[in-house]
């Protein structure tokens, strides 16, 4: 087949690609996107592999199919709590991908120089291109492989950090080996002289040192950050696999592949940006580790926590009008999300109103409150965003915090010495009466201490999320 | 000094100014305390009882007088007792300087400081001597008791084996202290009670009183109460329109009205006419407090009761603190022993008339042969002024244009710093790059700006699916394995078979969740 024809499709697919990102502006529109995504991915292979270059088709064909089975089988096993596991499982997939495959570019590129002129006119395909390239042409494209397989490295390891953070394999709380942000520093500097020996050698060992440095700062760089930082760190590596597919793209002369990865480059940067943006964080300081330390002491927290149980909560909703659900990581932890749905459903069916407020960082991943409830089916229509919903607080009835912290942390208003000072919360306590459904009295996943437990219409409803809504749901009819 | 409180001359006035245990706080001040023979007999404090708190009995209105130097009395004094005013005395009484000019100047010619008790501004400190007020909790309470007095059913709602009852229904008219007092005692005796105000913010007064405010559909920006010391205001006609209209929406149901709508130095605004008292069942009742200036009700006559043709009872009494004499009399003896107080920092029995004070300079009608009415406006304000809610400001259009102007100034100066440099940047590595290269980047640097576009239409809910669905599209990176795997290379074949199978886990698995995902997404 023509090359020409290869190209084409593309073009096709980008375009379909492009599609598919944009058609996520809206939930309706969005459904019909994942088809242009599913479309444009069936083209791009299919076009590839009657392209030039390839080979081994049908082992490819039983290769993709055998990866089908698997992802099939892991996607629709997957409960929806465990999705950013998921998805940070996926990205070190990609990210080793990229690593294998800048080898190979490398390894090929070693073969075309050892050919002579005539071997060389006899090639097809990748090799063909190769062969055709001046020695600063060369040069860069040894830079482009390099750097593909560096960020390839970074995405596997990190991803692989974040994938256990997530799943509680791997402790939540940020580590450092001693030496810290040197550490990382070394191993980049190690990895830019890898590349400059790489640049005058041409041999493997410096790729191969190369790699084992970014994987190091992939696994050091995640392991640094904080399990409340990880949605931040999910786009951050979907960015990264993006920009590692784009630098491929680069080494192999393969526009869509420029394309796609740019495409996923950018926008995990932006989900990035925007969730830095709702936590109040400079990215550097996420992507670093850590947070910002405070300035002075936090201010000390007066009272007590006054407990309730479910007849007081049950009492309070009978009596209620208006309500608002302030779903967090607890929810879902607790797998909660069928039973919030359900004393929605019933409360709605009481004439009272009912409103989720949502977070943009609440849970472990960007829109992931948003998904549960979905799941849970709770209609979309009713669930808000911070913005929306902030200002209708002084006139709700009832706040239900359903195992969220620092979203809700008046002290982000109150106390300049808070870590979290100065981050977009939702005003919670504003409302008549607050009902905080938590595990126990510790400060939760960032240890930062939170007020509105101690605040006079605050009342603890302990208990495990799903077990404290199962007695609640015994009590409202 | 001596104090001395001589017995009411007005018909009917029971209320006296000084009780026994009000005489013995004052001779804690220093005092010497008086009354006259038989001035408390009505309110139930008898000379002996007097005398044994130490207070002087004084057989004759003359001697007392003549024998004082502070007069403490209730009722505003008449020409009688005013001529027999000289210049060292101070009269301690309710006055209402603002219509009786008469007893102002008769007064000053004489050179008495006289105190006004309806005068003490309404300020928190001020409020232990606003005898106003404790008059007017006395009215509302006895009110209920009057109508109750002449309704002929019960207040609560009762369900017995002989038959159900139902609840009466009590509208109070004018939430001030009055209102609030008649409301409690309605409430609390059982009765449905609904209240109205002009005043909107007094809503929530009523409401922890127990009754249900009555809200008018009316769009007007009300004046705030704090502005008038706490009192009401006249209001626009179109408002009380509106309030005319609701009034006889509700007329047929209520069983009890009790009307207490006073604006300060004006007659009672009618607000109950003839039509609504026409609606009303018959056996209701209707308890007018402001009948004194007038009443709220048409056909109120003041000190009278009169029963309409369609037998709506219609109370117009004015002596509600009068006739319970007993309570109203300690309450009021109690208001001038604390202005006494003011009256006397040293405690010394010396009155030091601080014309400085707000309080007293307030209540201060005429002093040293002037009058000092009306006073200046007191300089602490009663209520603190509701802070009006922040609106959004309007921006003028210039201002807007300005704003606007601005905004773009300054984002087109970002974007012109952004591009220039970023194809500065471009440029450079042009001079360098081969030209196959930058084939290649430029497609790079499209795609990015593509995706920058893109994805910031994204809807935040939809931000998980996102990145389930970049995850997916990222699998890309299968086509470079797809072009490497047909090597001669042995390693290759493999490292890019591995690849392949790696992306083909990711491009199924990334596409299917996304579709779960968005397949959740429903509207209700």
């Amino acid at each position: 087949m023509e090359f020409g024809f290869t190209t084409a499709a593309y073009v096709v697919a980008a375009v379909l690609f492009i599609l598919s990102l944009g058609g996520l502006s809206g939930q309706e529109s969005a459904k019909r996107a994942v088809w242009y995504g599913i479309v444009g991915m069936a083209l791009a292979v299919f076009a590839t592999l009657v392209g030039p270059g390839s080979g081994f088709w049908l082992l490819s064909l039983v290769l993709i199919a055998g990866g089908g089975a698997i992802g099939y089988q892991l996607a629709s096993k997957v409960e929806m709590t465990q999705m950013p596991e998921l998805v940070a499982g996926m990205h070190a997939l990609v990210g080793l991908a990229a690593v294998f495959v800048g080898f190979n570019a490398h390894f090929e590129l070693l073969n075309v120089m050892g050919m002579d002129d005539a071997a060389k006119k006899s090639l097809d395909g990748f090799a063909a291109l190769l062969a055709k390239k001046d020695s600063v042409e060369i040069n860069i494209l040894r830079v482009e492989l390099a750097l593909g397989i560096w960020i390839g490295a970074v995405t596997f390891t990190g991803s692989v950090i974040a994938y256990g953070k997530l799943s509680g394999k791997v402790t939540s709380a940020a580590t450092k080996l001693p030496g810290g942000h040197m550490l990382n520093a070394g191993a980049g500097a190690l990895s830019f002289i890898c590349l400059v020996w790489y640049l005058s050698s041409g041999a493997f060992l410096p790729v191969m040192i190369l790699t084992l440095a970014a994987l190091f700062i992939g696994y050091h760089l995640i392991m640094g950050i904080g399990g409340a930082d990880m949605p931040v760190v999910v786009s951050m590596l979907n960015s990264y696999s993006g920009w590692a597919a784009a630098a491929i793209g680069f080494s192999l002369g393969n526009d869509l592949l420029i394309v796609v990865g740019a495409l996923v480059g950018s926008s995990g940067a932006i989900l990035s940006y925007i969730m830095c943006k709702a936590m109040n964080r400079s990215f550097v300081s996420v992507i670093l580790g850590g947070f910002g330390g405070a300035t002075g002491p936090a201010m000390e927290v007066e009272g007590e926590q006054v407990a309730i149980d479910a007849d007081g909560v049950a009492t309070a909703l009978d009596e209620a009008d208006s309500v608002i659900i302030i779903p967090g990581y607890g929810m879902a932890v607790a797998q909660a999300q069928q039973n919030v749905a359900e004393l929605t459903r019933r409360l709605r069916a009481k004439g009272k109103e009912v409103r989720f407020a949502i977070h943009p960082v609440a849970g472990r991943l960007p829109g992931h409150m948003n998904v549960l409830l979905a799941e849970a089916k709770v209609p979309y229509d009713i669930v808000m965003e911070m913005d929306e919903i902030n200002e209708d607080f002084p006139e709700t009835d009832v706040a239900i915090v359903i195992g969220s912290n620092d979203i809700v942390n008046p002290a982000a208003q109150e106390d300049p010495n808070s870590p979290i000072a100065g981050m977009p919360v939702l005003e919670c306590w504003k409302a008549k009466q607050v009902f905080v459904s938590k595990r126990g009295q510790g400060t939760g996943y960032s240890g930062i201490e939170n007020p509105l437990f101690y605040k006079e219409n605050t009342r603890m409803f302990y208990g495990d999320a799903k077990a404290s809504l199962d007695t609640l749901l015994t009590l409202i009819s | 000094m001596k104090i001395g409180t001589p017995k009411e001359i007005f018909e009917g006035e029971a209320r006296v100014a000084m009780t026994p245990d009000s005489a013995k706080q004052l001779q804690k001040l220093g005092y010497e305390c008086a009354i006259e023979k038989g001035a408390g007999v009505a309110a139930g404090f008898s000379d002996a009882q007097y005398e044994d708190a130490g207070v002087e009995v004084i057989g004759t209105p003359a001697a007392l007088w003549k024998n004082v130097d502070i007069v403490a009395k209730v009722r505003q004094p008449e020409a009688v007792e005013l001529k027999r005013l000289t210049k060292d005395k101070t009269l301690i009484s309710f006055f209402n300087p603002a219509g009786n000019e008469e007893g102002m100047e008769a007064a000053k010619a004489k050179g008495a400081n006289v105190i006004a008790m309806e005068m003490v501004p309404r300020i928190s400190r001020a409020q232990k001597m606003d005898a106003l007020s404790s008059m007017a909790n006395i009215a509302g309470y006895r009110a209920v008791i009057e109508a109750g007095n002449n309704f002929g059913r019960f207040f609560t709602g009762q369900i017995t084996a002989a038959g159900k009852v139902p609840p009466a229904k009590v509208l109070v008219v004018g939430a001030g202290v009055a209102g609030l007092a008649a409301i409690g005692t309605a409430t609390s005796l059982g009765a449905i009670t609904y209240a109205f105000d002009v005043r909107p913010e007094v809503a929530e007064q009523v409401e922890s009183m127990g009754a249900e405010f009555v809200y008018l559909d009316f769009e007007e920006e009300q004046e705030d109460g704090a502005a008038t010391g706490g009192y009401a205001a006249v209001s626009s006609p179109e408002f009380r329109e509106a309030q005319l209209a609701k009034f006889r929406e509700l007329a047929p149901e209520v069983d009890i009205v009790i009307t207490t709508a006073l604006i300060p130095n004006r007659p009672a605004p009618k607000l109950w006419l003839e039509d609504m008292i026409a609606a009303m069942k018959p056996g209701s009742v209707i308890v007018d407090l402001a009948a004194e200036r007038g009443g709220n009700a048409e056909g109120t006559v003041a000190d009278e009761k009169v029963v309409t043709d369609n037998g709506v009872t219609i109370i117009g009494y004015t002596d509600f603190p009068s006739r319970m004499a007993s309570q109203a009399s300690s309450l009021y003896a109690t208001n001038i022993r604390h202005m006494m107080t003011d009256l006397t920092p040293e405690k010394d029995g010396q009155i030091n008339h601080d014309m400085e004070d707000d309080v007293i300079r307030g209540a201060t009608v005429t002093f040293e042969g002037d009058i000092t009415f009306p006073p200046p406006p007191p300089k602490v304000q009663a209520i603190a002024a509701q802070t009006k809610k922040e609106e959004p400001k309007e921006l003028t259009a210039e201002e807007k244009r300005a704003e606007e102007e601005a905004a773009f100034k300054a984002q087109t100066k970002q974007q012109v710093t952004l591009l220039a440099s970023g194809g500065a940047l471009i440029l450079l590595a042009g001079l360098f790059a081969p030209a196959s290269f930058m084939q290649h980047f430029i497609v790079f640097v499209l795609a990015v700006f593509v995706g920058f576009q893109v994805i910031w239409n994204v809807a935040h809910s939809l931000h998980t699916p996102l990145m389930a669905v970049t995850n997916a599209i990222s699998s890309i990176i299968i086509l470079g394995a797809l072009m490497q795997i047909g090597s001669s290379s042995a390693i290759v074949v493999i490292l890019g078979a591995l690849s392949v199978f790696m992306a083909g886990i990711n491009i199924f698995g990334g596409f299917l969740v996304t579709r779960r995902m968005l397949a959740m997404f429903q509207k209700s």
